[in-house]
């Protein structure tokens, strides 16, 4: 299962990095259409997909990639 | 069958003619002169299946109205001055949601906690502003038993028919004296709800009903549209007129003060005095063309006394209806003390007497 | 049951208005998740309230209906009185719960109204920009608190879930946190009890949620998040009422 960042709904607060305990996430220089600067992948292979960073996302960024194919 | 007759105080009939509408549901609070209501209420809607539910407050019982309305119930307040005043933002809310719903208003003594007495001091909340903002009530000023357990009746009707509050504005004289009420069965149209009522977002998309418009042009939109709403409502204009045209001076008065003032215009008419009777029973939207036509029938130009226990207040609609067609005199008996026929008839003859003047 | 990284069904797709960081959003997914769980979509009714989570209606796609500020609870109780068939939460701030509207609260609370209300406390007036409410915290500083809470002017912060919870009519009363992945769960099991107590018509269910508010207490997202923590002292989590099951 592969996760996707919706980067339109994030607002660069920074919860998932803080909480993601493999420290995958980082706060990119790509800024979204609201101006926010957007969550990125630092090490996307240490990702266990233990869905912590959904849970702490206030924005619901992190979603299934086949549920949101454009 | 001939239809039963019975002796009842107003707000009873008020309360059985809101039965005989098809009322569902009524939240209210206690508050004299009104208290009849609620308690008739509690005997008779459960036993038909209804919810009645004495709120905490006035604010708290405008609001399960509000909420009850929302799910399409037949949904009614009834309080007196003070309890209103603490209703007023939910009226705003309920015109904005173009929620309909009955409200009952039997004036008391005021300002403050003012009497028990009866007053028609609430006469410009009712029609000018219930609210704040721009909405309006269709308010409906019933004069008598039987009017008032018609006209309850059929308010439940009308409001649905303009998805809007309508308001029974009486008083205390009504509302505690007793006279007999003939229990018709009205005629009163249902109508379709189910396109806007919240129901649950059962194979539809979530509903919303709302009244915040942070887009001011949308905002806008919807005030004229209430204010469309408005004029549409005018063919619901009822009125009472004892006047061929051709007197001099017209009595004009509402709710209970017109059965008095009707009383010294009996009087005077029998003994040859050239006096009129108006009575506007909507009072929102007001019968101003009908008087205009009164003023302007004969070519004579006409005093019109109006006659209200108030300060002077519907004395400006008739003054701003006529707009120069007719001299305008106020007689206003403050709350609460009632003036007799006789005296009305003396202020009649005093004003029949008098050249022309406007002491509004 | 919904699993990580789901965009819950009943949830809408357009983006959250709230500042970044802002806890409205998580527990926005998690009301969301409970609904899908539970199957309430087509029964629900919503209340939303006035302040910043009065755009409900823009997230959460269930019939809802906007009530004045404070009376969310009493409209509530109109709408569940003519159609207890329905199912009918509340989603209501500290000020619009505690403040202006606890005549409402209460009463619903004392009546035992089968509704599940939701108050998210953040000490503050969010929308309006961070005023003092009752459940701002001693010597915090507000824009109307400039020198901070004091006792002798403002009063004790209202612990309201504790106050509910001595209500015979009350069925569920809990608090909780979304501030760290554990206490999120916990608060998706306290709303899903909830939920459930109104579902059995067991009596009036409250679930107070401590969030941040980032900007109103001028703080980035990350430390605002932590200093939930802070509110944890004064507004301890865990259910401080709850009905047995029926049998």
């Amino acid at each position: 299962m592969k996760i996707k960042i919706l980067e339109e709904r994030c607002k660069g607060c920074g919860l998932c990095i803080e909480f993601c305990p493999k420290r995958a996430l980082v706060l990119s220089d790509r800024r979204n259409l609201l101006g926010y600067k957007v969550v990125g992948w630092n090490s996307p292979e240490k990702c266990n997909q233990c869905g912590i960073c959904y849970l702490m996302c206030p924005e619901v960024v992190f979603v299934r990639e086949e549920d949101f194919e454009e | 069958m001939k239809s039963k007759r019975i002796l009842v105080k107003g707000v009873e009939a008020i309360a059985l003619g809101a039965l005989a509408g098809g009322c569902n549901c009524y939240f209210g609070y206690p508050i004299t002169p009104q208290n009849e209501i609620p308690e008739l209420m509690s005997v008779e809607l459960p036993k038909r299946g209804g919810v009645f539910l004495q709120a905490e407050s006035e604010t708290s019982a405008i609001n399960m109205v509000l909420g009850a309305s929302a799910v399409g119930a037949r949904a009614m307040t009834s309080s007196s001055s003070p309890g209103i005043s603490l209703m007023s933002e939910g009226f705003s809310y309920l015109i904005a949601l173009e929620l309909p719903c009955v409200i009952v208003n039997v004036m008391r003594g005021g300002p403050g906690l003012g009497g028990i007495e009866a007053s028609q001091g609430d006469y410009f909340q009712a029609v000018k502003a219930p609210g704040h903002g721009d909405g309006k009530f269709l308010v409906l000023a019933p004069y008598s038993c039987n009017e008032a357990y018609e006209l309850t009746a059929k308010a439940f009707e009308l409001a649905e028919k303009y998805r809007n509050p309508v308001m029974i504005l009486s008083d205390a004289i009504l509302g505690q004296m007793k006279e007999p009420l003939t229990l018709k069965s009205p005629k009163i149209k249902t109508l379709e709800k189910d396109d806007w009522i919240l129901s649950g977002a059962k194979d539809r998309p979530g509903r919303v009903i709302k009244s915040l418009f942070l887009d001011s042009a949308e905002l806008a939109e919807r005030n004229l549209k209430l204010k469309q709403k408005y004029q549409k409502m005018e063919v619901e204009i009822k009125f009472e007129r004892l006047a061929e045209g051709s007197e001099e001076l017209i009595i004009v008065a509402f709710g209970s003060m017109a059965r008095i003032c009707k009383e010294a215009v009996f009087n005077l008419r029998a003994r040859g005095y050239p006096v009129g009777f108006f009575r506007p029973i909507t009072l929102f939207p007001f019968p101003r063309k009908a008087l205009c036509e009164l003023a302007e029938s004969h070519q004579k130009r006409k005093k019109f006394l109006v006659v209200e226990l108030n300060c002077g207040q519907m004395v400006e609609d008739v003054a701003s209806a006529l707009c120069g067609k007719g001299d305008i005199l106020s007689l206003a008996y403050p709350p609460s003390v009632l003036p007799f026929p006789e005296d009305i008839e003396r202020e009649i003859i005093k004003c029949l007497n008098l050249s022309t003047s406007l002491n509004v | 049951m919904s699993k990580p990284f789901d965009f819950p069904k009943c949830l809408k797709r357009n983006t959250f208005h709230y500042c970044p960081g802002c806890h409205h959003g998580i527990v926005h997914r998690l009301i969301c998740e409970v609904i899908d769980e539970l199957n309430l979509k087509d029964k629900t009714i919503g209340l939303a309230s006035i302040g910043c989570s009065c755009f409900l209606y823009f997230y959460i796609d269930v019939d809802i209906l906007e009530a004045p500020h404070g009376r969310a609870c009493s409209v509530a109780t109109g709408i569940k009185r003519m159609r207890p068939d329905l199912f009918v939460f509340t989603y209501q701030g500290d000020g619009d719960f505690s403040a202006i509207g606890l005549g409402d609260s209460i009463h619903a609370a004392s009546r035992g109204e089968k509704i599940t209300a939701i108050m998210i406390n953040n000490t503050v007036y969010g929308m309006t920009g961070g005023q003092v409410s009752p459940t701002t915290l001693l010597y915090q500083k507000t824009t109307t608190t400039p020198l901070g809470r004091d006792p002798q002017r403002e009063g004790y912060p209202l612990k309201v879930a504790e106050i509910l919870a001595t209500f015979e009519a009350v069925a569920f009363c809990a608090r909780s946190a979304v501030n760290n992945p554990k206490r999120v769960k916990e608060t998706k099991n306290y709303l899903k009890k909830a939920f459930k107590a109104q579902l059995e018509n067991k009596g009036f269910s409250y679930v107070e949620i401590l969030s941040s508010c980032p900007v109103n207490w001028r703080m980035d997202a990350v430390s605002a998040n932590y200093h939930v923590d802070k509110l944890t002292e004064v507004y301890p989590l865990g259910i401080f009422k709850e009905l047995p099951p029926k049998k």
